[in-house]
């Protein structure tokens, strides 16, 4: 039995199809999300790759703040549960659960059966989200991917603002203007990142294993920085970007099997 | 059309659109409107007078004109009232009257940019001393002083007595009425027991009571169905926009009671009886509990909200916090505490009158729907 998941978030784009529950067939991400041509080609990228047709699959979950707007599925479940339900799957010892998306950025405590305990989410605010990195990329001409290169070469990590996207950016300009490097400034967002964030994990309990997901656990500078804020081990979940999809494969499959 | 739905239709007009209320009242008595800050005032001395007391609790509005006289950190009724208030749209008010239990409304009380007079008292926040009651009597003394002086009304004791028994029937109605929501959420939407609870303070209190009191004998013809969603208390300052009742609707939440200040805060305590209506009134203030803005050392509010939980056989308890509101902040890691150690689930959402994007609060409420 084929079962299909799709997250369709703020920034991307994610999709996986199971094989009887538990055999990721194909997971792929495309970079850029809801409203976009994003949610259809990942599905269509998915299908292709696996030789499967949409008709093949037994059910399909939306999940992301796209969910609603798929006219091939009419079952939607949040976010918060999908990524609890994938963790839980990838890595069962998991209790806290750190997700940084394009423009939220949430903590999860699992219980022992990896069911969600509580959640916190950040307010209506870009500063800890994946949105803050982009606009920092943009300012210091430094590719997304590139960042964690950079940061691992800082020296002394600069301070930058963590309360808001639009003062950091001028601070971060101005750390520029006066010479500074781009590896410590780089330093300095990715810990600014770590301090909005890890306000929530410390509402979530931040019991272990903490593991992280989400398009920004790809980002080794961040997840450092989260450990140093944290003074815990994270666990990087494999394949960060597609729990959320996993997840709603899996509710995809209990679903079908009802 | 049914009975029901006539009635409902009817507060919620009053509820959606206050300055017709005001104007309808004036056509029939003659008499106007006295504005009413939150959160909790003697509006019986206004009723005594025989104009209409009308609740100030702001709307779902842009700011911008707002922003030259409050911090950006001012939470979003007093940012709305003041917008409307720089607006002109509380000019036609003949007084208003302005408690101050938060920094934010002692200062918006001293910078008032409308044209009506503001009358401001102080409620005694060490509140179990009998001198507590004794300088309450003299605030409501001064402020009944004021609105003779500014209504040209003699508030006479038989009529202040007159209008807390008015005051009393309906807070006794309302608590009625929210106890029939619990068992008829099929009937009465999160939205449209809001709307109810609201018109209340745009209307006069009898007539008020007397549509509430019918509303309840309509529902009540119905029969009692089980309810297949979940069931749950608010607390907090209040629960607006509609947006996020509809939120709850969609996803299956009935609210089968709510402490929020907006609602039945206002009504769950009677005035008592007492040797004066001042008196009587001051006394009020002693007896009400449960609230971020009435110093509470006991801090009675997680248990009373455990206690509501197992009354009301509640799956949960949102909290409705009220962006920028600190009162209600510094009681929060209290009470989630408490109800962490009771297995009382709880969620804690964000209201603001200035949203317009619903998107993360559909995610929170679904999730923790999926929770429960």
């Amino acid at each position: 039995m084929y079962t299909l998941g799709i997250d369709v978030g703020s920034a991307s784009s994610k999709c996986v199809i199971l094989k009887d529950g538990k055999e990721i067939v194909v997971g792929e991400a495309i970079q850029v999300g809801t409203g976009s041509t994003g949610p259809k080609r990942v599905l269509e990228i998915c299908l292709e790759k696996s030789g499967l047709q949409l008709e093949d699959m037994a059910e399909i979950v939306a999940t992301g703040y796209g969910r609603f707007s798929l006219d091939f599925t009419k079952s939607q479940i949040s976010e918060i549960s999908c990524h609890a339900k994938g963790i839980n799957f990838l890595v069962p010892t998991a209790r806290t659960i750190i997700d940084i998306g394009g423009q939220d950025a949430k903590a999860i405590s699992l219980d022992e059966n990896g069911r969600v305990k509580q959640f916190f989410m950040n307010d209506k605010c870009a500063a800890g989200t994946g949105r803050f990195l982009d606009v920092m990329s943009k300012v210091l001409e430094v590719k997304l991917n590139e960042m964690q290169e950079y940061d691992s070469r800082s020296k002394h990590a600069a301070s930058v603002s963590s309360t808001c996207t639009v003062f950091a950016e001028s601070e971060v300009i101005s750390q520029l203007s006066k010479g500074l490097s781009k590896e410590d400034i780089i330093a300095g967002v990715h810990q600014s990142v770590a301090s909005k964030v890890s306000g929530l994990v410390y509402r979530a309990s931040a019991i272990d294993d903490v593991v992280m997901c989400g398009g920004v656990a790809k980002n080794a500078g961040v997840v450092r920085a989260m450990e140093r804020v944290l003074q815990k081990k994270i666990t990087v979940a494999p394949t960060p970007q597609i729990t959320g999809a996993i997840g709603a494969a899996l509710f995809a499959y209990e679903q079908a099997n009802k | 059309m049914s009975r029901i739905d006539d009635i409902i239709k009817q507060l919620e007009d009053i509820a959606s659109n206050p300055k017709k209320a005001i104007e309808d009242y004036e056509k029939e008595t003659g008499k106007g409107a006295v504005g009413i800050m939150p959160v909790y005032a003697p509006e019986e001395l206004v009723h005594a007078t025989g104009y209409l007391p009308i609740g100030m609790w702001g709307g779902q509005k842009q700011i911008s004109k707002a922003r030259a006289y409050l911090p950006a950190f001012a939470c979003s009724i007093m940012q709305t009232v003041m917008e409307m208030e720089v607006e002109g749209v509380y000019d036609g008010l003949k007084a208003v009257l302005f408690s101050v239990p938060c920094d934010t409304l002692k200062c918006l009380s001293q910078k008032w940019k409308g044209t009506s007079p503001v009358i401001v008292f102080t409620h005694p926040q060490n509140r179990v001393i009998e001198g507590a009651n004794d300088f309450l009597v003299q605030e409501y003394e001064i402020i009944k002083g004021k609105l003779e002086s500014i209504l040209g009304v003699k508030i006479t004791d038989e009529a202040l007595n007159k209008s807390i028994d008015v005051y009393n029937e309906n807070r006794s109605v309302m608590r009625e009425f929210c106890d029939v929501v619990a068992e008829y959420p099929q009937i009465i939407t999160p939205k449209l027991r809001h709307a109810v609870i609201k018109a209340r303070f745009f209307m006069e209190k009898s007539r008020h009571t007397a549509l509430v009191q019918e509303l309840i004998a309509e529902i009540k013809k119905a029969p009692v169905a089980p309810w297949t969603g979940k069931k749950v208390i608010l607390t907090g300052i209040m629960a607006e926009p509609n947006e996020v009742l509809d939120i709850f609707k969609e996803e299956g939440f009935a609210v089968v009671a709510d402490d929020l200040a907006q609602e039945s805060r206002q009504f769950r305590v009677d005035v008592p009886n007492g040797a004066t209506p001042l008196a009587r009134l001051a006394k009020w203030w002693q007896n009400f509990y449960g609230c971020a803005l009435a110093t509470d050392v006991k801090k009675v509010r997680g248990q009373m909200l455990i206690d509501m939980a197992k009354k009301y056989d509640a799956d949960a308890v949102i909290v409705c916090m009220m962006k920028f509101c600190d009162p209600e902040e510094f009681d929060y890691p209290v009470y989630y505490r408490e109800f962490e150690d009771a297995g009382i689930k709880n969620l804690m959402i964000e209201i603001d009158l200035e949203a317009q994007s619903f998107e993360q609060l559909k995610t929170r409420i679904q999730s923790f729907g999926e929770i429960l």
